[in-house]
């Protein structure tokens, strides 16, 4: 190494890895339902996209959990949205692509989309 | 990417409490669910909490684990890591919220801890130079070498009015300045790691768990005083701090962060390691200085000062491990900032050891500046048991005593002097009812006897004479001229000592014969330990009208002192007697009491 | 000279910038007393006893090791400096065993002389635990008593730095801390070279001297015995020291009517052997510069210097002169020719060599070149220490003495004899006996002042004839060390050169009387002492050894020729290396 920008582009690209030690105050934390249920019904893969998506994006604010069942089973894989003074937004049936968009959407714009929460799910489901 | 971290303290503290296995154990727990990919196993430094260790911290949660053993491991892998269920039954319970996990520092412990020299301990590998980096690692080497003149370092530094953290609070800047001043062909940084005060430890914690700051800030010190070959000279018992310092300087090296031509600017600067054998003396700077010449480590004469004639008789700028590791955030984020923390004549913040009779024993950095109650009361989390504070040491063999009349003083330099104690490197070690001060004051003593280099006469033969009238006052055959004639000798030693070893040795004798005397005339006049501590003057005798005959204590006693026919009262021989208390141990009616 | 003002006991001063405290009181006249400090070799600060108030300072300062600075305010006699040093000395005694009667050094003990000025009236006011060391008596020529060590290291600095040889140290730490050779190993066991540089600088009675003036004398009171005495060249001019008498003090005259009312059959002079070896040493030198045998050839009168090349650089040895020393020369000529003119058988003479050196003591023990097959060159080597110790159990009252006269044969001696007791005389004597030698008697010269004084390293080249001779002298053996790496690394070049172990030669030999660390430090002892041995030569009316009558007849009675058979096997000798560790 003989400049201080290879030593900043080090520092870049490590912070990103290590950027989940942070207890920061206004995070955003995404939280995903890693029980049994949430397992069997496809987490796993839905976590890897999430954690991709975030660490591509460089979205230092936002921290990746998990987290065990929360008991709506029927509804798994359930990612959870915790952002300071706003109410939890409680994502269901996720997918990969599903994650994706969220990223894209809810954690990069500010717009979550709605027709991917439970409220969506369970108006459709009281059809 | 790892969506997890799990960091475990690889400090010295918790690795012989097991963090090793416990290290194996997640590393093979975690292949057995297949998690490898998505968990991250992080050796760190000291956490700080030595009291509960081995000590674990699982990332993004923040949840800190307590005393975890290896049979806890499956447990925490397959509930935490696997199915992201946090096990609170091994939470550190102060943690431990109705709903949610606490964050660690919102607890006790470290709410009122500020950590600048421990900033990175325990949150980085000490063994990846890439995660220092991360965290700011050589931005303040880099701004130094692209931005700054030599002049303006120590201008900084000066002007952060940091003081030296191995005791004697001599203005860091100062001594770059002394250094920076002199011409020579050949100049010398070093480091003083050779730390060896009973109890403390935040050296080797700093050198354990962020071993790149000390590098990072010799080479600073290098370039502001035009020297280019740096010596740290650290106790061979440190073989973890030994090992991960020689590590980074290697990794350092492989990036070119060390050796020539650093960062493109021009500038040299290498780092060697030189083992001390464990002699306290070779912790005093010129003894220091004359072992890495490869002498017999005694302390020499000043003037000259080091900063004129120090490691092979060339100028050598030496500071403590502490002290380097506040610099790297001085340079960084200012002088200004630096001068807010703490106060205004010792800024920043100061680590210390905290240890003896307190719940939270462990490694604390508060502001300086914080009075011993909030260290004792609540970050140690007060004192075990019910028991009353008595006093606390600072400055270990070197300090003194400090009764609870000063608990509310604000601590700092000047401060600790003022009553009669030092600063030192930090070791603060809380005393209650149950010490004798005559005692703790023997056994600093003892210390000193037995590290005294033996050069000069009063340290020599001052404080042997010295800690010889203590032993006959804790025997009681103390006379009330001895301690008029120990106080003398306590100036004569603190006068005519050669080193800063013997002109502290006596300030353990000093300040407890002020702020205890009652209790060395207690000894003398009442032959009475008042803390019941003193062998030779306890005695142990048997109530008759509790005692039920029921021979246990006669048969625990180890020297058959104790006689007596079943059911009928027994009797302690006080001339066999070795006062073990065992049988005080043993008895269930409280018949047996010590005097 | 940069100076500075300073104030010393409310007088002010201008002292030379950069000088101790100790050092701008004695330029003021004002006396600090010390006990571990010893000018340029040990400056340690350690002892504590020249503390001295510095206006403004929170602690005592060491005057010996403080450097002064301008508008500096010193107090070297208030109550708080008189009071701290009492205690150091209260301090010291209380590990110290106080057998202040039988010691060696009573009335010349540097511990005992402060006790008394700073008016110590108990010696038990700091009694406690007190070590208890063997002594170690292993080597030949000396023991060490830690029992009486108070621990200032003069000794140390004096084998290292003097000597460059550092076989003693500092073993063990703090109140355990004591004297010793690495591992504790005897001093007998290890590379020592016995020139007893220690001994002299010792303040105390901790090291001393082997006595063997018990074995003198036994063998005078013996009437079967024949017992002569010889007395090395320097031991004139510093015997009277011994006896309060000036340092340099020629007392050739009372010290023979001494030796012979102390009972000696003859009182004779090692100047005269020193001549001998001239004879035979120059005859070697222009043997090996005519046949190009090994050069430089180096003198081998100095047993410290013949010991340290053994141990340290056997490599030299082949250079090494193989002409006894003067001391084993008198011997064996006294066991031989003497014996044989006196009519004597060899095993009833007895002879003493009085020595200004402790290897001498070693010297006499080594039996493989002797010249009386199971006899002793020398029976018996004494210190000028010793012999004063004699003179005064005798009674005799030495500085009322009449003058006597060196007994012939073996007491007649030239100028150039004298002079070997300071460095750069053995170099001379043999100069001027070769010059004599080699250009036929034509070259006149006697003074070859270029390798007289105490510089630690003289040269010089002399054009003797057709012959360019470069020529070395040194002395104490940290000096030798560089000469001879010098010599190694083919930085220099020299024909001859001459080392004697101890610095300034025999006049500061190791068996000398001891003077006080002050003596030491603040004046030229060496310079003192030879100049009363070139004052010596100069007042002879022989100045070259082979002009010396009876080293003529002892030629023409014995030896035949310089160099001949006979003279290698009575005086000459050989040399085997020893081991370093």
């Amino acid at each position: 190494m003989k400049t201080l920008a290879e030593l900043q582009a080090l520092r870049d690209q490590m912070k990103d890895q290590m950027g989940i030690r942070h207890d920061a105050k206004d995070n955003i934390r995404v939280v995903v339902g890693m029980a049994t249920c949430g397992i069997a019904a496809g987490a796993r893969p839905v976590l890897q996209r999430l954690t991709e998506e975030v660490a591509k994006r460089g979205l230092k604010n936002v921290t990746v959990a998990q987290t065990g069942c929360i008991g709506i089973c029927q509804y798994e894989p359930v990612v959870e949205v915790f952002e300071n003074g706003k109410e939890k937004v409680t994502y269901v049936n996720m997918t990969e692509d599903k994650i994706a968009q969220v990223v894209a959407e809810h954690l990069v714009n500010g717009h979550p989309i709605t027709e991917y929460t439970i409220g969506a799910a369970q108006a459709e489901a009281a059809k | 990417m790892y969506r997890s971290h799990v960091l475990v303290c690889g400090g010295t503290g918790c690795t012989s409490s097991g963090s090793d296995r416990i290290v194996r154990a997640l590393e093979n727990n975690i292949r057995s669910v297949g998690l490898e990919d998505e968990v991250k196993v992080i050796r760190t430094g000291c956490f700080g909490l030595c009291a509960l260790g081995p000590i674990m911290i699982i990332y993004p949660e923040g949840a800190f684990y307590s005393r975890v053993q290896v049979d806890d491991i499956p447990e925490i892998v397959e509930e935490h890591l696997l199915k992201g269920r946090v096990v609170r039954r091994l939470l550190y319970q102060e943690t431990v919220q109705e709903d949610t996990v606490k964050s660690l520092d919102q607890t006790d412990f470290y709410k009122k801890q500020m950590r600048v020299a421990l900033k990175n301990c325990g949150v980085i590998d000490p063994e990846n130079i890439n995660e220092y980096i991360a965290y700011e690692g050589y931005e303040a080497l880099g701004k130094v070498l692209t931005e700054m003149t030599p002049e303006e370092v120590i201008k900084t530094v000066k002007d952060s009015g940091l003081r030296g953290r191995g005791g004697g609070g001599f203005l860091t800047g100062q001594k770059w300045a002394f250094g920076a001043a002199e011409k020579a062909d050949q100049k010398y940084v070093a480091c003083n790691a050779d730390e060896g005060d009973p109890g403390a430890f935040m050296d080797r914690s700093i050198l354990e768990g962020d071993p790149h700051v000390i590098i990072e800030a010799m080479a600073i010190a290098g370039y502001a005083i035009g020297a280019n070959q740096g010596f740290v000279y650290i106790r061979a018992e440190y073989p973890i701090a030994v090992q991960r310092l020689q590590h980074a300087i290697d990794q350092a090296r492989e990036l070119g962060l060390l050796g020539k031509d650093i960062l493109g600017t021009g500038f040299d600067f290498d780092i060697e390691l030189r083992l001390g054998a464990g002699a306290f003396v070779c912790g005093e700077e010129t003894a220091l200085m004359t072992s890495i010449d490869g002498k017999r480590g005694e302390p020499r004469p000043r003037p000259p000062y080091p900063t004129t004639s120090g490691i092979f008789g060339k100028p050598t700028v030496l500071n403590n491990v502490e002290t380097y590791a506040n610099i790297p955030q001085i340079i960084l984020k200012g002088a200004d900032w630096f001068r807010s923390i703490g106060t205004e004549k010792s800024p920043g913040t100061k680590v210390f050891a905290l240890g003896g009779k307190i719940h939270n024993t462990g490694l604390v950095e508060v502001p300086m500046g914080t009075t011993l109650r909030e260290i004792v009361e609540e970050i140690g989390g007060g004192i075990p048991n019910g028991k009353q504070f008595k006093a606390a040491q600072t400055g270990g063999p070197s300090g003194g005593c400090i009764p609870a009349e000063y608990l509310d003083i604000p601590i700092d330099y000047d401060s600790l002097t003022a009553i009669g104690s030092m600063m030192g490197s930090g070791g603060l070690i809380v005393m209650d009812e149950d010490t004798c001060m005559v005692d703790i004051a023997k056994f600093y003593l003892e210390f000193t006897v037995d590290e005294s280099c033996g050069k000069c006469t009063p340290c020599r033969v001052g404080t042997k004479r010295l800690y010889e009238m203590l032993d006959k006052i804790s025997k009681g055959q103390g006379t009330m001229e001895d301690l008029d004639k120990m106080e003398e000798l306590c100036y004569y030693i603190k006068e005519n000592s050669l080193c800063g070893l013997g002109q502290s040795a006596p300030n353990p004798v000093l300040s407890t014969l002020k702020y205890f005397r009652d209790e060395y005339v207690a000894h003398i006049k009442d032959k009475r330990c008042p803390a019941g501590v003193c062998k030779e003057l306890l005695h142990y005798v048997i109530d008759p009208a509790k005692c039920r005959g029921c021979t246990l204590c006669a048969k625990t006693c180890p020297a058959d002192a104790i006689t007596g026919k079943v059911k009928e009262p027994h009797v302690i021989d006080p001339a066999k007697c070795l006062k073990c208390g065992a049988c005080l141990e043993k008895c269930r009616f409280g018949a047996i009491v010590r005097k | 000279m940069d100076m500075v003002n300073v104030t010393i006991n409310g007088e002010r001063y201008s002292v030379p910038a950069g000088s101790t405290i100790l050092e701008a009181a004695r330029y003021a006249g004002v006396h600090i007393p010390t006990l571990c400090y010893l000018k340029d070799i040990n400056e340690i600060g350690a002892c504590r006893i020249c503390v001295v108030e510095v206006k403004g300072m929170r602690s005592l300062v060491a005057s010996c090791v403080y450097p002064v600075s301008e508008g500096m305010e010193i107090m070297t006699s208030s109550p708080r400096v008189f009071d701290a040093r009492r205690k150091t000395l209260e301090l010291i005694l209380s590990t110290h065993a106080k057998k202040c009667l039988s010691c060696v050094r009573a009335g010349s003990c540097e511990l005992q002389k402060l006790c008394r000025e700073f008016k110590v009236s108990d010696e038990d006011y700091y009694a406690g635990e007190n070590i208890q060391y063997e002594v170690d008596d292993s080597a030949v020529h000396m023991y060490r008593d830690n029992n009486k060590c108070i621990l200032c290291r003069r000794c140390v600095a004096a084998c290292s730095k003097l000597q460059g040889i550092g076989v003693i140290g500092a073993n063990d730490r703090g109140f355990k801390t004591h004297i010793g050779c690495a591992f504790e190993q005897n001093l007998g066991d290890v590379a020592c070279v016995s020139c007893g540089q220690c001994i002299v600088v010792c303040p105390t009675g901790a090291i001393a001297e082997h006595d063997n003036t018990e074995e003198v004398w036994q063998a005078l009171a013996d009437p079967t015995k024949h017992v002569i005495v010889q007395t090395a060249p320097s031991i004139r001019v510093t015997l009277g020291e011994a006896f309060n008498m000036p340092i340099g003090t020629n007392v050739t005259g009372k010290m023979v009517t001494a030796l012979r009312r102390l009972g000696f059959d003859a009182v004779y002079d090692t100047d005269f052997a020193a001549d001998l070896t001239i004879v035979e040493e120059a005859t070697e030198f222009i043997d090996r510069v005519k046949n190009g045998g090994v050069l430089p050839m180096i003198t081998s009168c100095s047993p410290g210097w013949v010991e340290y090349c053994e141990h340290y650089y056997p490599e030299f040895i082949p250079n090494l002169s193989t002409c006894k020393s003067p001391q084993q020369m008198f011997g064996a000529v006294a066991k031989t020719w003497y014996a044989q003119k006196m009519g004597i058988d060899p095993k009833d003479i007895y002879v003493v060599g009085v020595m200004p050196c402790t290897a001498k003591k070693f010297e006499t023990k080594n039996v493989e070149s002797n010249a009386v097959e199971g006899l002793y060159d020398v029976d018996v080597a004494i210190t000028t220490r010793e012999l004063a110790r004699m003179i005064e159990r005798a009674g005799i009252h030495f500085t009322s003495l009449p003058d006597g006269e060196f007994d012939a044969p073996l007491g007649i001696s030239s100028g150039a004899g004298s002079i070997f007791g300071a460095t750069g005389g053995v170099m001379e004597a043999a100069l001027r006996t070769a010059a004599d030698w080699l250009t036929g008697g034509e070259m006149q010269k006697v003074n070859f002042e270029e390798v007289r004084g105490v510089a630690p390293i003289k040269e010089a080249t002399y054009k003797i004839g057709d012959l360019e001779v470069r020529v070395a002298v040194t002395s104490g053996l940290a000096n030798a060390k560089k000469v001879l790496e010098a010599v190694k690394s083919g930085e220099k070049h020299y024909d001859f050169i001459e080392i004697m172990g101890c610095p300034g030669g025999c006049v500061n030999g190791g068996g000398q009387p001891v003077q006080p660390a002050e003596v030491r430090n603040f004046m030229d002892l060496r310079a003192m002492r030879a100049a009363g041995l070139y004052a010596d030569d100069a007042g002879k009316a022989i100045r070259k050894s082979h002009e010396n009558p009876a080293i003529q007849t002892l030629y023409k009675e014995f030896f035949g020729e310089p160099g001949s058979h006979r003279a290698h096997e009575v005086l000459h000798t050989h040399y085997s290396p020893l081991s370093r560790f």
